[in-house]
């Protein structure tokens, strides 16, 4: 095959615009976290319990690991895309990478729920 | 003062070396390239590229003490002993000081920099409100010397299909002209995870630019386009 230089994708600002999205997500779940541990302290497993029995605390709290996995998915893209040159070894791990960050996600529902 | 200047000639060395020179210098040597012009009457098998000198052709950018610039307008007496001279950084060497530039215009001349619009010329020519003109500012600048693209990694790991910051400078410069009538033609060929999402905003263009333009700047309002054209 001849060698030539592929681009034209066409995609990229949404993986863009989604990193930047989630970041201020988990800049506000962290100013949450930071703002509970001051005003109110849960002092003992009881109260920590009763805090994520919290149906918004829930949601809150999948949204900001949610926002993780999105915001993780697109640097560990743009990592693979930066240093592994063979495509199918990059498809690979990118595909790893995603499964992993799936497998993530229902694994954080399953512990958020079960509280 | 002390030099030490890389040296490299693909026929006769296997490896690059470093050589050190003990240069004298005149009153009238103040500028880093009066010096290396001097070093090479003194060793005329020294190879640089220089032109102008006076900081508009662009010719003599190369690394000096581990940061990008032009020889011509960096000061002697802001240098630190031993000054360490090196090539461009992520570009081919051809010989010494000299790399090849040619997969850095490949990149400048995809984002087609030049004027497209298809209405007959006027008789005169097209014309801007000053207030037109005055986007253009900040990048129309822009020396081509390949300082910025080369010291931003993004363009070391992918110098073949990310764009760089000089060539997404001159590709806003295009954007932001209003006599031009490419404008979506020329955000697709740049919405693309390699050839402009590469930039992780960084900034390390920012800080050699010789000019003092700022291609992270621009390269954002690349995206706020894409955005405003999308959301």
């Amino acid at each position: 095959m001849v060698k030539r230089v592929i681009v034209g994708a066409h995609y990229g600002l949404r993986d863009w615009l989604v990193q930047r999205i989630t970041a201020v997500v988990m800049v506000l779940y962290t100013f949450l976290i930071l703002g509970i541990l001051l005003m109110a302290p849960p002092k003992h497993y009881l109260a920590w319990k009763n805090l994520f029995a919290n149906q918004a605390m829930k949601l809150a709290t999948f949204l900001f690991l949610a926002s993780i996995f999105a915001h993780a998915w697109v640097g560990m893209r743009n990592i693979l895309m930066d240093y592994v040159k063979p495509t199918g070894w990059r498809l690979v791990l990118e595909a790893a990478v995603a499964l992993a960050l799936f497998a993530y996600a229902g694994w954080a529902l399953q512990i958020l729920w079960s509280v | 003062m002390h030099f030490r200047i890389y040296r490299y000639d693909p026929d006769k060395d296997a490896q690059p070396r470093m050589q050190d020179y003990q240069v004298d210098l005149e009153a009238s040597d103040r500028m880093l390239l009066d010096a290396l012009v001097r070093i090479k009457s003194m060793d005329d098998s020294l190879a640089l590229r220089r032109s102008c000198r006076e900081g508009v052709c662009g010719s003599d950018a190369m690394n000096i003490n581990g940061k990008n610039g032009l020889a011509c307008i960096t000061r002697l007496s802001d240098l630190k002993e031993p000054v360490e001279i090196r090539p461009l950084p992520g570009l081919p060497v051809i010989r010494d000081l000299i790399v090849d530039m040619s997969q850095f215009f490949k990149q400048y001349h995809s984002i087609k920099p030049y004027l497209v619009n298809n209405d007959p010329a006027p008789e005169k020519e097209r014309l801007q409100t000053p207030a037109e003109r005055e986007e253009l500012d900040g990048l129309y600048e822009c020396i081509l010397c390949a300082c910025c693209s080369t010291a931003c990694p993004s363009f070391w790991w992918n110098p073949d299909k990310f764009v760089g910051p000089a060539g997404l400078l001159q590709a806003y410069r295009f954007l932001a002209d209003t006599r031009d009538q490419a404008t979506s033609e020329r955000l697709d060929n740049l919405e693309d995870p390699y050839r402009l999402f590469r930039c992780h905003s960084i900034m390390n263009c920012v800080d050699v630019c010789p000019k003092g333009l700022n291609p992270t700047k621009a390269i954002g309002k690349i995206k706020d386009l894409l955005v405003r054209r999308t959301a």
